[in-house]
């Protein structure tokens, strides 16, 4: 069995590595292992290797043929670089990259900090929302005049998003 | 500015004035940013990188920060001015290796510099001097919020931003701190330690960074994951690690102290001994031998006066820079002569190792009681 990092030399090193109930497995040379650290565990630390080997397996399992649409990335080019094309290979690996995001980070979803343009675009979202639904109970209410009033701030917030986006 | 301004100047974090300096050398906190619908770096065709650039680095050199900034495209750079920079930490390694489409913008302070096409669009760094880590990312994120309102920067409801490695996607911030650990190095503690910091999610690593070789008992301590958690929370998570270490730094010294002070004593004494008389030196050798040094002033046994020219010597040392003082390109047993010539002359009016003044920690606190020991 050939090594996972340098694909030349035999492999003498079998890793197996429990995370979040999944089991990750890397099979390395004794060079690559010791350059990994794999040897010295103090200095292991798995989610450095898993980008470089796991991330490859993790994401073929998604998209198999898949190219991105928007830079014409595909699955063989992150296997050899570990990097992505461009920010559409999100969406266009999505599948694959769900696991694997999971076994890299704390949690899945991102909670830090929000660009200006998204907030204001979320919170215009929220605005319509809520009119949009005020509007309907209106009709239904056969509350014409305010069904009226609602439509036209409708209105006016989609020429809002357009001219913020 | 021009490179030489950033070669005569020495950048503040060199300055060790923050808090905990003796032991935190320095604070660095970086954000990656892409913009939205282009291809990475990595994946861009040289076209697409230039274009990229054009579009980044004005709005770059229009930030208030970067008034008086030096920029620079990498391939406007020589190898050793790359190398300089990354012995300073103002680009990474991997940037040094790059050229046409790339760039470097930095303040004069040296306490922020922005690499424009490193392995995302955009890395911005802020470095402080001691454990600020909450003020090098107060900085950083003021210009990153300066930046997005001209830039349409990768950004994902469910994964924040986006960035080349899915190791970055998220916060893309990498808080990390450089500590110099002798204490626990000496009395063989740092292994727990680090295996310790290891379990917590967080990560250790050598003087330049990733791979890199652990020298002159310094290390960096950084976050490892970047998505679920906010900015505020893995900083103080980090700071609060940071600051336990540190105790236990404190500790290992004291244990020293009191229990090994006759390897402790041999350990400086023999370092100033080589330091101050020696004619080759790697720089590994004098990275190593003036991490004992400074420990020697951190606890007494050299004037605190002779703090500054030791932790100057850390930076003057290392290959690039002495090759940048001496104005030619010199091979490594040339630089090992200059370095060991370099280190000497500095240490010219070093006084001898003072044992007798000596620092203790007193059971409830750490008063200073010079004590005679011979």
């Amino acid at each position: 069995m050939l090594c996972d990092v340098c694909k030349c030399n035999d492999a003498t090193v079998f890793l197996t590595q429990i995370l979040d109930g999944k089991m990750h497995k890397v099979n390395l040379c004794d060079a690559c292992s010791k350059e990994k650290g794999v040897q010295d565990p103090t200095a292991f630390a798995l989610a450095d290797l898993l980008h470089g080997i796991g991330a490859a397996e993790e994401i073929e399992k998604g998209a198999s043929s898949q190219k991105c649409p928007v830079c014409g990335f595909t699955q063989a080019d992150f296997k050899k670089t570990g990097r992505l094309g461009c920010s559409a290979c999100y969406v266009t690996f999505a599948e694959g990259l769900g696991s694997l995001l999971k076994a890299m980070h704390k949690g899945t979803e991102h909670v830090g900090k929000l660009p200006e343009r998204a907030h204001r675009e979320m919170e215009l979202g929220d605005r319509m929302r809520t009119l949009t639904e005020d509007l309907e109970k209106a009709v239904a209410e056969e509350n014409y005049e305010g069904a009226a009033a609602l439509r036209d701030q409708i209105k006016q917030l989609k020429h809002e998003k357009t001219a913020s986006g | 500015m021009k490179f030489s301004n950033v070669i005569a100047t020495g950048g503040e974090w060199l300055r060790g004035e923050g808090p905990h300096h003796q032991i935190v050398i320095s604070s660095r906190v970086r954000l990656a940013r892409n913009l939205r619908q282009r291809a990475f770096p990595g994946w861009a065709k040289k076209a697409e990188r230039m274009q990229i650039l054009e579009l980044i680095k004005p709005r770059v050199e229009e930030l208030p920060e970067m008034q008086d900034s030096f920029s620079e495209l990498l391939q406007d750079l020589s190898a050793l001015e790359k190398q300089v920079l990354v012995e300073r930490h103002l680009i990474s390694r991997e940037h040094a290796a790059k050229s046409m489409g790339s760039a470097v913008i930095m303040n004069r302070r040296q306490t922020l510099s922005i690499m424009v096409n490193e392995e995302d669009h955009l890395r911005m760094q802020s470095i402080r001097s001691g454990l600020q880590l909450k003020s090098a990312f107060k900085l950083v994120d003021k210009v990153d919020s300066t930046l997005e309102s001209k830039l349409d920067f990768a950004y994902d409801q469910h994964l924040g931003y986006l960035t080349a490695c899915p190791t970055n996607v998220g916060t893309g911030m990498r808080a990390s701190a450089m500590l110099h650990l002798p204490g626990l190095v000496l009395s063989e503690m740092i292994n727990q330690v680090i295996q310790a910091v290891n379990k917590i999610g967080l990560a250790v690593r050598g003087l330049y960074g990733e791979g890199t070789e652990a020298m002159g008992n310094l290390f960096q301590i950084s976050n490892q994951t970047t998505l679920g958690e906010k900015e505020d929370e893995i900083i103080s998570r980090l700071s609060k690690v940071i600051e336990t270490i540190i105790e236990k730094e404190h500790d290992a010294r004291q244990m020293l102290i009191q229990k090994k002070s006759n390897t402790l004593w041999d350990q400086i004494g023999r370092a100033y001994g080589v330091l101050t008389f020696a004619h080759a030196m790697t720089s590994k050798e004098a990275l190593n031998l003036l991490s004992v040094i400074k420990l020697g002033v951190d606890l007494g046994a050299f004037p605190e006066d002779r703090r500054l020219p030791i932790d100057e010597l850390f930076i003057d040392t290392q290959p690039a820079h002495l090759q940048k003082s001496s104005q030619q390109k010199l091979n490594a047993e040339e630089r090992d002569h200059l370095r060991a010539q370099i280190i000497r002359e500095r240490l010219r009016v070093f006084p001898k190792p003072d044992i007798s003044k000596v620092a203790r920690d007193s059971e409830n606190g750490s008063i200073r009681e010079p004590q005679n020991n011979e």
